[in-house]
């Protein structure tokens, strides 16, 4: 065996044998029938994607069709898609501000955004319900302040959940914005005012080009791991609202349908799958 | 954007308001945690009021020998997984950075692929496959689980580092007749050290942050430390839980510290 191939054969293989062939062999579950307590029996069946859209109605079999899941599918594209927006609100702002201080500040302004990403998950979205609760300080200054007579609902809501999902991805959208604007020569912009360009004709052909691939990555890193997301909901919804994420592991937990948790994550792969693949054949075009 | 479309001024790097943003969200990411660290100090038992500052949760947390148990799980299970995922990603980062492959662009996909996949379907797949293969839930798992979703982040770094590495030396170790072995370990290894440190330490944390995956594949004497925090929310949020949580992201910030100081270092 040539010697780069050798280097190579340990990591690739790796991921192929434990996480490509996995998501297959999820594919191939969602087809199969469930077993009573996990697991299931090897019969092909599209009763888990039937599912998704129809229940079964358990005396006549009658299929009738029942938007639940279709709605929690369609909740976590939405609060996923609120919070790659609201991450782009507050995360552009804040890149353009790291991006233009003296290099010596920049480093520090990175890291400083940076490190509360490397803190746990959990951690984080336990400190931010400890921060939302009805007992909990914004409450607390709110009320001895007079602007609110009782607790304001600040948790276990939807509100909470997009908070959560803003304050677990803000990072990854700063970064590659961070990155974009980083690259660019502000000189260009003068030149375009030189040349008689509206802000708004300088804003869209100098300064949007720019920011595009920063936009997309950003998006991308928000959105993809919103939709598929578990401790905000579970934590800050208080199992109130579910989102994909956790209907997906409960299947694996309380409820024990295998079939129909492969299924929702067979779903939840497409979407990321075509989402991806979208992005790098714009990409492709762009650079051609 | 409206700030943006406003900038005849002449200054178009301080854009007004942008500051402002910038303070807002650091504080956003900050208050949180620093508030959870505050109460963790607390004498009294409450967590939404301060009677005096005291240590003596930390005491209890220390004490707390399931704790103890799952603190050492994961630090265990971080620190194989990172040195496995960071042997085989400097491997790959030696044969994508200084040779010559077929089909880079498949292999780059296939290195980068732990980081497209959602974590609830990584989680999901790797219990059925587990279960399915007859290995079942348990330490072994987690090895495997956490070895392969850190391989992207340890090879970012290492690929970098010898990316922006001079191939001339060695080069030069080779036109002095060192032979290839001789040659990795005395020009190429010395030389890529800080981006192994730095792959190494970014996998180590990314698999001590992991809660989804590890919570579908430890079984009874595996348990890791997120995966027990959680568990102690049962209870709701206790000052155990602020005692945990504080720890914990002081590891964290002690990891990240450490990276962004060797890294600063490299040129």
């Amino acid at each position: 065996m040539k010697l780069h191939r050798l280097l190579l054969a340990p990591s690739l293989g790796t991921i192929l044998i434990f996480m490509a062939l996995p998501i297959a062999l999820t594919t191939l579950y969602s087809i199969l029938s469930p077993a009573q307590y996990g697991g299931v029996i090897w019969q092909p069946s599209g009763e888990a994607y039937v599912r998704l859209l129809f229940e079964r109605d358990i005396f006549d079999d009658t299929l009738s069709f029942n938007a639940d899941y279709l709605q929690i599918l369609g909740r976590s594209v939405v609060q996923a898609g609120i919070a790659t927006i609201l991450c782009l609100m507050i995360g552009l702002p804040t890149a353009w501000f790291i991006a233009t201080r003296p290099p010596a500040q920049k480093s520090l302004c990175l890291m400083l955004v940076t490190v509360p990403y490397w803190v746990n998950l959990l951690v984080r979205t336990i400190a931010l319900l400890l921060m939302l609760r009805d007992e909990g300080p914004i409450n607390g200054a709110l009320q001895s302040m007079g602007l609110a007579d009782g607790p304001l609902p600040l948790a276990y809501n939807n509100f909470a959940i997009g908070l959560g999902l803003v304050s677990s991805f803000l990072p990854f959208m700063i970064l590659p914005l961070y990155a974009a604007i980083e690259r660019f020569d502000f000189s260009l912009l003068e030149a375009a005012y030189d040349l008689h360009a509206s802000r708004w004709q300088a804003v869209r052909s100098v300064i949007l080009p720019i920011l595009r691939p920063g936009l997309i990555a950003g998006g991308l890193l928000v959105f993809i791991p919103g939709i598929g997301s578990y401790l905000a909901p579970d934590i800050l919804g208080g199992g109130k609202t579910l989102m994909l994420g956790n209907l997906i592991g409960m299947q694996f937990q309380g409820s024990r349908n295998w079939p129909f948790g492969a299924a929702l994550s067979t779903v939840l792969m497409s979407v990321t799958l075509i989402a991806l693949i979208l992005v790098a054949r714009r990409a492709a075009r762009e650079e051609a | 954007m409206m700030a943006l479309l406003d900038t005849r001024a002449r200054d178009i790097r301080n854009l007004p308001g942008v500051g402002v943003t910038a303070a807002l969200a650091v504080a956003f990411l900050y208050a949180p945690i620093l508030f959870l660290m505050l109460y963790s100090f607390n004498g009294g038992r409450s967590i939404s009021r301060l009677d005096g500052l005291s240590l003596r949760w930390y005491r209890a947390v220390f004490a707390n020998e399931e704790i103890g148990g799952a603190a050492l799980n994961s630090v265990l299970l971080a620190v194989i997984a990172a040195s496995l995922a960071t042997v085989m990603a400097t491997a790959a980062a030696l044969a994508m950075v200084r040779m010559r492959v077929r089909r880079k662009a498949a292999a780059y996909a296939v290195l980068n692929f732990p980081l497209m996949v959602p974590e609830i379907v990584t989680a999901i797949a790797s219990l059925i496959f587990f279960s399915a293969v007859g290995l079942g839930l348990g330490f072994g798992s987690l090895v495997i689980a956490h070895t392969t979703f850190c391989i992207p982040f340890a090879y970012l770094p290492i690929a970098a580092r010898l990316t922006s590495m001079d191939a001339g030396l060695e080069v030069a170790a080779a036109d002095l007749y060192a032979r290839p072995l001789r040659r990795f370990a005395l020009i190429t290894l010395p030389l890529l050290a800080p981006g192994l440190l730095s792959g190494w330490l970014l996998a180590f944390i990314v698999s001590l942050d992991d809660f989804i995956i590890s919570s579908m594949l430890a079984g009874p004497g595996s348990t890791t430390l997120p995966v027990h925090l959680y568990s102690m929310l049962r209870l709701g949020i206790t000052p155990e839980v602020n005692a945990v949580s504080s720890l914990m992201v002081l590891a964290s910030a002690l990891v990240v510290i450490l990276s962004g100081l060797i890294s600063r270092r490299k040129t």
